[in-house]
Order: structure tokens, then C-alpha cells, then sequence
């Protein structure tokens, strides 16, 4: 029998089971190892047609379409795969060629793109970079090898559609035994979920930078001794920038999912004690950074971004947009443990149940409180600077030239010769630093352990132990006030320069994060190497979140030939215009 | 008697706002760093990682999604996807709309803007007017001015204002300078010049100071200013008016937020005593109540 033989069969024994037992609330694992990717009839998709869960096989059709869509007391229109919110999800194998018939019932051209898979750049899926995308009516049918294996996922890369719904989850087996070995397997994906259309959520940011921000600073607040000193909000505010500005599009808004389901509808996934459960989280989000963590639980990781890395325990991890990640956990004896995935704004937070069995809700922690960004989200290294009582920072008073002159204006074109200055570019971070090693936003002192990206070591030696022949820097840039996102102070829709690479060529990267925000920069067709520790085992990588006022280099191996997308995975951002097309050509072609 | 002030001082009046929007940081470096790239990446664990400095390769101009799919379809995608980053969208802000209870009768106000176009070009229309119920209106304008974002901070206007009241209308070409100071204080500076040749000045500024996540307290002043005697319209050259606004408003919905407040107005120098003289009242003052809309 064939791998794709049980799963077609494990498919039907959930299809009876389901039917025998459709009011329960939750996902079941069966027996073995089996993974299962199950909804049941929750008020999340309780208007979507009905639809399988699980794809497998040489040839999958997948329809495109629009449903409706409702969870806590919201309810709008949603663009869904197969009528389903999240998508179907792909099981399959890597080494085997996969056809996948896409149909657009929209009335509007749709595409969907296969994130992290490396696939020929005419199959990537990206309208106007890779491939025309995919009219009304029209069936577009994507053909590719599976080179590797591990947890990906796939969305529309047309319009905003992907913060409309159509987004779901891929999962490749190895061809050979899993090396991550586990009793059990679930697959969480985590959304966002607004009925504001992503084009009114843009117009109305347009409007109001913080139009969405429910949790900015106070009078009340100050009077009450909360956030940031009056001398801190003074300065502050004297340059401009807000130190509550963590998310643009918030919990005002949106209901947080895992799976489709809201904290009511409380998605469960089974397990029994002493098992080791594999939890393969996706973050596909629009436009929040989730902290993730299983109160009681430690989280092994044991893959990132579908790469295996050496097995490192936390507590905590904060799962950037379009970021993946895979931890094994051990359930002890008791019934049920809260998942629990909260937006790094803390303006809210979706609670899954891993239990025992259906019918139990896991404990929800109280939200945290909201983080104030500080002098480093600003791009400012504090060991220059002279710190006054309490750790607050005089800034009338000239930072210590220590560190080589740099100069402390917040917008000094001399530290971004790369950059465009105008209307768009508020700020320059006057002396980034490297943050891999931080904690992320928000997490910096929490009382338990918090991944970072140098804890990331890869399973396998890294492919290419070449050094960098050259390297590129690329800015993040951007005007919160006036809600203008671009690289090196050029949009995308002012169609700037591709960037370049020759085929085969070592480049390092450095992406220089001059805004208050984290972004996840993602890079088509490719994975690259965190420049974090000794080389080697780097942690190999196609989404990497660049921490506010911060520095993340990594090095490519441009090994794909073709045209790429490269963007943040904000999909606000992208949209406004921080992206760019990455070339990749033999020498002397183009 | 017609005076007339120096051009130079109306310059500096629209000047003015410019002065604060460089400060957005401690400029304390004087050296030269033209030509300094970047810090070196601080993680390169000692020698043997650090990159070389080979030139990049020329930008290609190929473009290889034609080599797989029609050149036309791909191309308008690009121009598609081009366009739709592009974003351009339409706006509604009515600043204030509002009932005003005085001594001299109640009447109403109200201030807004539409506006259409990107983040650097727009078109706006914006009027302002205030009038007391069962008489002519004192004051409508609307103008009409495309608005160019300078910098970060601030916009330049330049376009036309249309006075509907007071009797005789008048027409104005205008510039101005708009935008946000260090401080978070929301600033602007008008010069205008009519089509009879009298040039006016007009200052704004406002601040938002939240109390709570929904109670916000906004102060607002605005002054105009007359180059020149107008009798006409009865103004005397030097200030002609000032008025002050604080409003209060409960913001639960940023759509539409209704508010109290109160407002204060009074005509200035020679305008108040020609007020004065005809037999108004150079000021007022009265309790407002109303709505902030955005659309």
C-alpha cells in the first residue's frame, strides 16, 4: 500500500467519522501517525460548503471562490479554496511531481502562490513577477517537483485576497523516514480575520496612521504612572514616533483563528498522555506577529520555516507572518492544555485546546500588557548613549561619540547612501544592530523562555559553505503618519530597479529595518542563511522578521534562475510598496 | 486710509511651520559619513565570513515570465500589479460640524474636507463657515487646492478659495504649508490673495490630547491677518480675527465621534472697531456641541 493510499483512506475514515459525529467541536487525531487536518461545524465555516480537508495525490483541483464567512459576533465575505476557511490542506511527498488545476470562480483575477516551496519561477505565483496570474473563469494548472519536505503553505498573491481567507496549509512528507519522530500531528494555521475589506483597512490607515490602535498612550495613563515617563513621552514625541505603534491593523478589528476557528469555537486537537505530539503552526496572518506558547508545556522546536533544526526547548516563540514552525510537545496527564496565540499587540488572542478528548475548553490567559517600544526599536544601540536614573534616556544631551561619530539625528541620509530620501522615508536608524540574539518585540521580559533566532541551528550542514562574494544592503523604510511602506524609499508602484543576482552566486543581505515596526521579509524560490553564530548549521530560512530600528544579515545562495518576488509578508505593507522583483540570471544573460 | 505691510513678513508667517520640521532629531554628529556604508555585520564570528566586495551584476532587462507565458498578458500584469500598489483612494473628514449656543443666538459651524489622490498628490476640497440661525451666514468658504507632500511632516497647497459670505464674494488664489510639528501639534499657514488684489494670511493649529482611548480633548486656534485696509469687507489691515476652540470629543468610533466644547471668537484691532462701529459685537463666545465624521 502507498503512503497516498492511507491517506486517501485516512481520509475516508475521517469523512465516517465526521459524519457519525459532526456536532463535536474539534479536530481528532486517528490512531498511529496519521495526521489529521479536520474542521467540523463550527459558526466559522458554517456557510462555506462542505469540503474535504485533506488533498493528496498526483492531481488536485482546487476551485477558487467566495463564501461567507462569521466567527464571534463578525461576519463578512471571504474568498476561500474549495469553500473552505483555511484552505484545503496538501499532504504530499516530496520526489513526486505535482499537477494542481486552479480554477478562479472570482470576478477578479486570483493566483496562489506555494510559500516556501521551491518550485520553477514560472510556477511561483505571482502575478505580474512569475507568471500573468489566473482570470475569472480561468483554470490554470501548476506543475512541480517536490524537492523537500517539511511545513509550507499557500495563498493568493493578488489583490488582498489572502486577508480575505484564501490561505491553507502544505504539508510534505520525506522521502525517506521522518526524522522528526512524533505519536501524532496537527496542523495549526493562524489567521487574522476582519470584515473590513483589506482595501478599506489600507484607506482608512491612510486616513489615520493609527486608525486601528485602540492601546496608545494617555493622559489617564500618565497620571496612573503607565507606559513611558512624561520626559520619555516628550521626547518621543518631539521626533514623531509613537512607542505604542506595534500593530497598524489590530484586535479593534480583527478576531484572531487557529484553523478557522475562533477562542468560542475553540479548535481541539487530541492527544493522549505521554505521546509526543508534532505541532506544525503556520502564521497565516495578513497583518499580526502572533506570540505562541502552550501554558505547562514546554515547546521543543525541531523545524523552521520547514527546515529541521537541532532540537531546542522554549517556552515561547513568536511566530512572524508567513513564518512556520514545527515543535514537538508531551502532554502530561492532565485533560487539556490551552494553545495559545496572541497578537504581539496584545489587542487580543485566539485559545485552542489540546485534550484529552472533545468537549473541553483549556484555560485562556489574561491578555499582557500592551509593549512600549524603546530607544533600540529606534535603531538607537544604547551603549553609546548616556542613560539617566532608571534607564531612561536623556536626549538632550549628545550621545558619546563612541561609536565611531555616528551620527544620532533620526534621519541622517549619510547611514543610507542606498535610500531615496522623501516623503516616505520619516526616519533612518542612526546605528542599527544586529538583533537576531534579541527577544522579539514584546517578549523581552517575560519570565520564561523565549526563542530567538540565534537559539536556530540547523539539522543539516548548510549546502553551500562558500562566503559571501559581495553583499547588499536593503532599507526598510517608511512613514508611519502618512502609512507609506517601501525599500530604499521607493515603492513599488514607482516600479523601481530589480535587484540583481548572477546565478549561482553567494550574496550576503543585510536588511536594515528603519521603521518602529517588525518586518517579515520574505524571499521567493529560496532559502537563505541568518547570519547567527558559526557557520554551518545556520538556520535556513524564506521569512525572516526584522526586529524594529534593527539589522538582520543573511546569506543567499542564488540558485534559482528567474524572477522573484522578495517583500515584506505584511500584506498592508507589501502593498504600499515594500517590495521588490529579485533577478536571477546567468552571467552575461538579461 | 489703506495700509500696507511688507511682503517679507508674510513669508515668514507661512514660513514658520517649516522652521520646526528638521528637528525630528538629536543632530549631533558633525562628522562626514559620505561613503560609509553600514556598520560591519556584528555577527560575523571572526575572519573567514566576512563578504568580498565583488561589483553586482547590471540590472537585466529581460523579463523571463515571456519565455513560459504570452509577452502581453505578462507585461499588463506587471502594469497591473503596478497600478493596484499605486494606491489612490477617497477620503471624507468633516473636522467639525456643529450647533453653537451664544448670546447673540445660537448658530452653527462647521469645518471639513473631501480629498481624492495618493500619498503625495491630492486634490482637496475643504470649506469652513459659521453663521447664526435666522440670518445670512457670516462666513462660507470653499476652496479647492491640490495638496503635495514636501516631507515627512509637511504638505504644500496651492489652489483657490471661493468666500461665498461675507458680502462682497471674493476670490483668492492660495498657498499654504500644512502639516505636523515636533510634539505631535497640527499646523498651517495660508497666504492669499484676492482677485482685487488684497492679500490675507491665515494660521491654524490644533492639538489631539487623548484622555482616555475614546475621550479626546482637541484645542484649535486659527488667526487671520490682513495685509492691507479692506473696507469693503470691513477689515482693517493688522490682525482681523482670532478664534479658540476646545472640544471634547468621545471617539469610541473613529468614524463618527460626537463632542462639546466650547468656542470663542473675536475680531481683532482695526476690524473689531469697525465691527464696533456698525453696531456688531467684536467677539463671542458660546457652547458647541457636534459631530466628527470620517469617511
Amino acid at each position: 500500500m502507498t503512503p497516498h493510499d492511507t491517506f486517501d483512506r485516512s481520509l475516508l475514515e475521517r469523512r465516517r467519522f465526521l459524519a457519525l459525529g459532526g456536532a463535536l467541536a474539534g479536530s481528532l487525531g486517528l490512531a498511529g501517525a496519521v495526521p489529521v487536518w479536520a474542521r467540523s461545524g463550527t459558526s466559522g465555516i458554517r456557510h462555506a460548503s462542505n469540503a474535504s480537508g485533506v488533498l493528496s495525490g498526483n492531481s488536485i483541483a482546487l476551485q477558487i471562490g467566495e463564501s461567507h464567512f462569521a466567527t464571534g459576533g463578525r461576519s463578512g465575505h471571504a474568498v476561500t479554496v474549495n469553500g473552505t476557511l483555511p484552505a484545503p490542506l496538501l499532504r504530499l511527498r516530496e520526489g513526486q511531481t505535482v499537477r494542481i488545476a486552479v480554477t478562479n470562480h472570482l470576478k477578479v483575477q486570483s493566483s496562489i502562490h506555494w510559500h516556501g516551496l521551491l518550485v520553477p519561477f514560472q510556477m511561483d505565483g505571482v502575478p505580474g513577477v512569475s507568471f500573468p496570474g489566473i482570470d475569472p473563469g480561468e483554470t490554470f494548472v501548476y506543475e512541480f517537483p517536490l524537492t523537500h519536505s517539511g511545513t509550507f503553505w499557500y495563498h493568493s498573491h493578488s489583490g488582498m485576497q489572502e486577508a480575505e481567507g484564501l490561505f491553507g496549509p502544505i504539508v510534505i512528507d520525506p522521502a525517506d523516514a521522518d526524522p522528526i519522530a512524533c505519536d501524532r500531528e496537527h496542523v495549526l494555521v493562524l489567521s487574522d480575520w476582519s470584515p473590513i475589506h483589506p482595501h478599506e483597512q489600507m484607506r482608512r490607515l491612510k486616513m489615520q496612521g493609527g486608525y486601528f490602535n485602540r492601546q496608545r498612550q494617555t493622559l489617564s495613563g500618565l497620571l496612573a504612572g503607565k507606559d513611558q515617563s512624561l520626559a520619555d513621552r516628550l521626547a518621543w514625541a518631539q521626533m514623531r514616533m509613537d512607542a505604542t505603534d506595534i500593530s497598524d491593523v489590530t484586535g479593534s478589528t480583527y478576531s484572531f483563528l487557529i484553523n478557522g476557528h475562533g477562542q468560542a469555537e475553540n479548535w481541539t486537537g487530541l492527544f493522549r498522555p505521554g505521546e509526543k505530539v508534532r505541532l506544525r503552526v503556520i502564521n497565516a496572518s495578513s497583518m499580526t506577529n502572533f506570540n505562541f506558547r502552550v501554558p505547562g508545556l514546554p515547546l521543543t522546536v525541531v523545524a523552521a520555516d520547514g527546515n529541521p533544526v537541532q532540537p531546542v526547548e522554549t517556552d515561547e516563540v513568536q511566530i512572524a507572518i508567513a513564518e512556520t514552525y514545527d515543535f514537538i510537545v508531551e502532554p502530561g496527564t492532565a485533560e487539556s492544555y490551552g494553545v495559545i496565540a496572541e497578537a504581539i499587540d496584545r489587542s487580543g488572542q485566539v485559545r485552542a485546546t489540546l485534550a484529552q478528548r472533545p468537549g473541553l475548553i483549556a484555560e485562556t490567559p489574561r491578555l499582557r500588557a500592551r509593549p512600549v517600544l524603546t530607544m533600540r526599536d529606534m535603531g538607537m544601540d544604547m551603549s553609546g548613549m548616556e542613560m539617566g536614573e532608571d534607564g531612561a534616556i536623556d536626549l538632550s544631551k549628545p550621545a558619546e561619540t563612541s561609536m565611531s561619530g555616528h551620527s544620532m539625528s533620526m534621519r541622517d541620509p549619510s547611514v543610507a547612501p542606498g535610500v531615496k530620501m522623501g516623503p516616505g522615508v520619516a526616519t533612518l536608524s542612526p546605528m542599527p544592530v544586529d538583533r537576531l540574539a534579541d527577544r522579539p518585540t514584546g517578549l523581552e521580559a517575560v519570565d520564561h523562555r523565549v526563542l530567538t533566532y540565534a537559539d536556530l541551528r540547523a539539522r543539516k550542514t548548510n549546502p553551500d559553505p562558500r562566503v559571501p562574494s559581495r553583499q547588499v544592503d536593503v532599507h526598510l523604510t517608511a512613514n508611519m503618519e502618512r502609512y507609506m511602506w517601501s525599500m530604499d524609499g521607493k515603492a513599488m508602484s514607482e516600479n523601481p530597479d530589480p535587484i540583481p543576482f548572477r546565478l549561482g552566486e553567494r550574496v550576503r543581505v543585510n536588511l536594515v529595518n528603519d521603521t518602529m515596526m517588525p518586518h517579515p521579509i520574505h524571499l521567493h524560490g529560496h532559502f537563505f542563511e541568518l547570519v547567527s553564530g558559526e557557520p554551518g548549521h545556520r538556520a535556513r530560512k524564506h521569512t525572516v522578521n526584522v526586529l524594529p530600528g534593527g539589522k538582520v544579515s543573511f546569506d543567499l545562495t542564488a540558485d534559482a534562475e528567474g524572477d522573484w518576488a522578495f517583500h515584506c509578508h505584511m500584506l498592508l505593507h507589501m502593498h504600499a510598496g515594500m517590495m521588490r522583483v529579485v533577478t536571477v540570471r546567468r552571467e552575461g544573460q538579461g | 486710509m489703506v495700509r500696507r505691510f511688507a511682503i517679507p513678513a508674510a513669508l515668514m508667517l507661512v514660513a514658520s511651520p517649516l522652521a520646526g520640521q528638521d528637528h525630528a532629531g538629536m543632530d549631533h554628529g558633525q562628522m562626514d559619513h559620505s561613503g560609509h556604508v553600514m556598520p560591519e555585520s556584528p555577527m560575523s564570528p571572526g575572519s573567514g565570513d566576512e563578504p568580498g566586495d565583488a561589483p553586482p551584476p547590471p540590472v537585466p532587462t529581460d523579463f523571463p515570465g515571456m519565455r513560459f507565458f504570452p509577452a502581453e498578458r505578462m507585461t499588463a500584469a506587471r502594469a497591473a500589479m503596478v497600478k493596484e500598489m499605486d494606491f489612490n483612494t477617497f477620503a471624507l473628514q468633516v473636522d467639525r460640524l456643529e450647533y453653537r449656543a451664544g448670546k447673540g443666538g445660537d448658530g452653527f459651524g462647521w469645518e471639513g474636507q473631501a480629498w481624492y489622490g495618493g500619498d503625495i498628490d491630492r486634490i482637496v476640497v475643504a470649506s469652513e463657515g459659521e453663521g447664526t440661525f435666522g440670518e445670512r451666514a457670516e462666513r462660507i468658504e470653499l476652496s479647492a487646492y491640490w495638496r503635495h507632500a514636501l516631507d515627512p511632516w509637511f504638505n504644500l497647497q496651492l489652489g483657490v478659495r471661493q468666500d461665498f459670505r461675507p458680502d462682497p464674494q471674493r476670490s483668492y488664489a492660495l498657498v499654504g504649508i500644512e502639516g505636523l510639528a515636533p510634539y505631535w501639534f497640527e499646523i498651517g499657514g495660508q497666504l492669499l490673495v484676492s482677485d482685487k488684489g488684497d492679500l490675507h494670511a491665515r494660521g491654524k493649529a490644533g492639538y489631539q490630547q487623548r484622555i482616555t482611548q475614546s475621550l479626546v480633548l482637541e484645542p484649535e486656534a486659527e488667526v487671520d491677518f490682513a495685509f492691507q485696509d479692506v473696507p469693503e469687507l470691513a477689515v482693517g489691515a493688522g490682525f482681523e480675527r482670532i478664534e479658540l476652540g476646545a472640544r471634547l470629543r468621545y471617539e469610541r468610533n473613529r468614524s463618527l465621534a460626537p463632542y462639546l466644547g466650547v468656542n470663542w471668537e473675536r475680531k481683532l484691532g482695526e476690524t473689531a472697531r469697525l465691527a464696533r462701529a456698525s453696531g456688531e459685537g467684536a467677539s463671542g463666545v458660546s457652547a458647541v456641541f457636534g459631530i466628527r465624521a470620517m469617511f
